[in-house]
This record gives C-alpha cells, structure tokens and sequence, in this order.
C-alpha cells in the first residue's frame, strides 16, 4: 500500500463519516462544522488529484463563503435549540430504501463500465493555474462572462428578497 | 511543476473515486429525503454538488484535460449564487412563518 492509497482513504473515510454526521447531527451547528471537515477532505482530494487551483478555489469559497454563510443564517434564525422533530417511520424507511437503492445502482453501475484504471505521469500543466486560466478564457470565455452576470442577478435578488417591506403610508 | 508527481504511479484508480462520490451523493441524497429542517437540507445538497465536482476532477486528471476542471469551476460559481438565493428565501419564509420546518411548509396543497 503507497502513501498515495494511505492518504486516499484517510481523506475518504473522514468525509464519510462527516458526511454522515451531516445528516443525522439534531444540532444543525454541528451539521454545518462536520460539513465543513468533509469539504476540507475533499479540498484533499483536489491537492492529491493535482487540481492546485480548484484546491484554492474550494477553499475560498466553500469554507470561506457558503459556510459563513450556512452558520450567519442559522444564528439569525436561532434554531440550535434541538427542537426539530422526526419524519414518519415510514417517510424515513422510503428514504432509506431509496438511498440504499440509488448506491447499489451506482456501483453496479460503475462495475459494468470499462474505465481507464492506472493514472500515469501527469503532464506539467494539468491544473495548474496558468493553464486552466488559458483554457478559460480562450475556450470558455463567454460562459465565464456570463457567470460575473449571474453572479451580479444573484446578489442584486439577494438584496430584494432579504428586504422588509415598507410600511403602507411610506409607499 | 505537478505537485504530485512522485505518487505517480499509485494504485488508486478512477474507479476509487467513483465509488467515492457515489458513496457521498447517496449519503446527501438521503439527507435530503431524511430530514425536515430546510437548512440541513440545503447542506445536503452542497454535499452532492460537492461529490460530483470531485467526480469531474478525478476523470480531468486522469485523461489529461482542463475542460473538466474549468466545469467545476463554473458549478462553484453557480453553487455559490444558489447559496446566497436560497438562504435568502429561507430567512424570508422564517421571517412570515417563523419555521423552516419543510413538513409546515404545505399551503400549495389545500
């Protein structure tokens, strides 16, 4: 067994196991940390896939962005209190059956196909920074000014959905 | 310039890390048919976004090819719109209802 299996499934049962405790964790303080950890993991998984610059992207937007995000809006709403109650047996054993169901087919899936097995050599400039900035903004140029638009519509919605309504006599 | 290369010829093969991500898409699918509170719901669903950006990374590695990568890139960036978009219409309903409980959340039905 090399480093590289060693690391590999290190990382993997850590994000499982967080992963797990994400969804059955009451507090959903502790959903959002344990979240966290396995978003760590994965960012991971990028270093060992050599993706230096989806590593940092990660990073900075998973843990930097959407989990500050999670965690603002829980502490606005106050809901860490342990208050949320069970789903009906039997919604629960559905969706333990669907989600045994939808793994099971997955892998079967996976076994069936005849996939490239060993990763040679990566080649210098496989997701590094400069390369995948010149396959983005020659190949892919105009998806890329169109997500600074989404991203402009998205938080100019923000905005207007997040805002109180004014009072009548001020309208 | 690769990181990496010294783990070059490692026996972890692609086929590791789909069944990974299998493994973490079916852990948010079920949080997400699991659970009532519309927060962990969300997560649930950063959790399967996650595991099939990891997916496109282990198969733009393996064949060599940016393309998968600047994909992930472009999912992020939705993600993180979906995000902020979500979370505010999940403030908005717990300000008029005052529960994000999914299972209260039925006046469409009757």
């Amino acid at each position: 067994m090399d480093i590289n299996s060693i690391i590999f499934w290190s990382l993997s049962t850590i994000a499982f196991i967080c992963a797990i405790y994400t969804v059955i964790a009451k507090n959903p303080i502790f959903s959002a940390i344990s979240l966290l950890v396995c978003f760590a993991c994965i960012a991971g998984h990028y270093l060992l896939l050599n993706a230096q610059f989806l590593f940092i992207v990660h990073i900075i937007v998973y843990a930097g962005a959407i989990m500050v995000l999670f965690l603002t809006t829980l502490m606005l709403m106050n809901l860490n209190e342990e208050s949320e109650k069970n789903k009906p047996a039997i919604a629960q054993i559905a969706a333990l059956v669907v989600a045994v169901g939808l793994g099971l087919v997955l892998t079967l899936m996976v076994r069936k196909a005849n996939l490239i097995v060993t990763l040679g050599p990566i080649p210098a400039g496989v997701g590094s920074i400069e390369s995948l900035g010149k396959v983005l903004l020659d190949e892919y140029f105009y998806p890329f000014e169109f997500i600074s638009v989404l991203l402009l519509s998205a938080m100019v919605g923000v905005v207007l959905l997040i805002k109180k309504d004014k009072p009548a006599e001020l309208k | 310039m690769t990181l990496l290369n010294i783990f070059a010829d490692s026996h972890v093969s692609i086929n590791h890390y789909i069944g990974v991500s299998a493994m973490l898409f079916t852990i948010g699918v079920f949080g997400v048919l699991f659970r009532r509170n519309a927060i962990t719901i969300f997560m649930c669903i950063e959790l399967m976004l996650n595991s099939v950006n990891l997916l496109l990374v282990a198969f733009s590695t393996y064949h060599h090819d940016n393309s998968g990568q600047v994909f992930v890139f472009f999912i992020m960036a939705v993600a993180a719109a979906e995000v902020a978009v979500g979370l505010a219409i999940l403030v908005t309903i717990f300000r008029n209802l005052h529960t994000i409980d999914i299972d209260e959340l039925k006046n469409l039905k009757n």
